[in-house]
């Protein structure tokens, strides 16, 4: 490249030429989330974007770490909840209340039981697949889920414990993934 | 004076993504749309209304051609020519 630049004499065709050798790599979109939170409203979104992004023609690939790990969790996936708690969009039902409801109330027992219920429902309606069919989904799709080797051995969650379409990458291989990608988010 | 109606396009194949939210109507197409062959028409019926920027999004990304939308009523009608 450097030869290219300090020779003036490049032709356009050799520019042009050069040009689309170089850019060729991202042609492909790309796009990249790390999912941290294990949390049905946190999912959801990492869920709709990734399967989005493959219908449009993109590559797209999740990186599960932390409590996000719990959505390729066998035993857990199935259990993500809504939690009232530090949520300051109050979910239903308080939303029905119509004066300010100190967000401790979310402590009552019960109540993140209730905001997951309202959650599933919101979703039914949306006749959007509830997180067993999605991942699945995403997965056939191919989406590409990753479950943080770190988390793993932080949580001690063996191989066996997460759900066969995750593949265990540590976090050099999400930044290499990443630094190829147009859009990287992190939920 | 009569006003000249625009015909619409003539569709190989209908997707019916009414009462679905995003993401599904545009998964939906991404997978009805691998069944034509190319300069075939897919016509999509949807009642989402951020359907109405997802679809041009969408076809323009796939390099798809969007013919034609229209909305009324509540519905949304897309006619996307595959690439």
């Amino acid at each position: 490249m450097v030869e290219t630049l300090t020779n003036l004499s490049l032709t356009l065709e050799e520019f042009k030429r050069l040009h689309a050798e170089t850019h060729q790599e991202t042609e492909t979109k790309r796009l990249a989330i790390v999912a941290s939170k294990g949390s049905l409203d946190m999912v959801y979104p990492a869920l709709i974007l990734s399967t989005t992004a493959v219908s449009m023609g993109w590559e797209a690939e999740i990186f599960f770490t932390f409590y996000g790990l719990d959505t390729l969790h066998k035993k857990r996936y199935k259990n993500l909840k809504v939690s009232p708690i530090g949520n300051p969009a109050m979910p239903a039902p308080f939303q029905a209340i119509p004066f300010h409801v100190p967000n401790i109330l979310g402590a009552i027992p019960g109540m993140t039981t209730v905001a997951t219920a309202f959650m599933k429902s919101w979703m039914k309606k949306a006749q959007l697949p509830p997180i067993q069919e999605f991942l699945t989904m995403a997965d056939q799709m191919g989406v590409k889920l990753i479950a943080c080797s770190t988390t793993m051995g932080v949580m001690n969650i063996k191989k066996e414990e997460l759900l066969p379409m995750a593949d265990i990458q540590g976090a050099a291989a999400f930044l290499h993934y990443a630094s190829k990608a147009s859009v990287v988010l992190f939920i | 004076m009569t006003q000249k109606v625009q015909e619409s396009p003539k569709e190989d194949s209908v997707l019916d993504a009414r009462g679905k939210l995003c993401p599904m109507p545009v998964i939906q197409a991404a997978g009805a749309i691998k069944a034509l062959a190319s300069g075939q028409v897919l016509k999509i019926l949807a009642t989402d209304p951020g359907s109405k920027a997802d679809f041009p999004a969408w076809a323009e990304s796939l390099g798809h051609r969007l013919l034609k939308q229209e909305a009324k009523d509540g519905l949304f009608t897309y006619w996307v020519q595959k690439k």
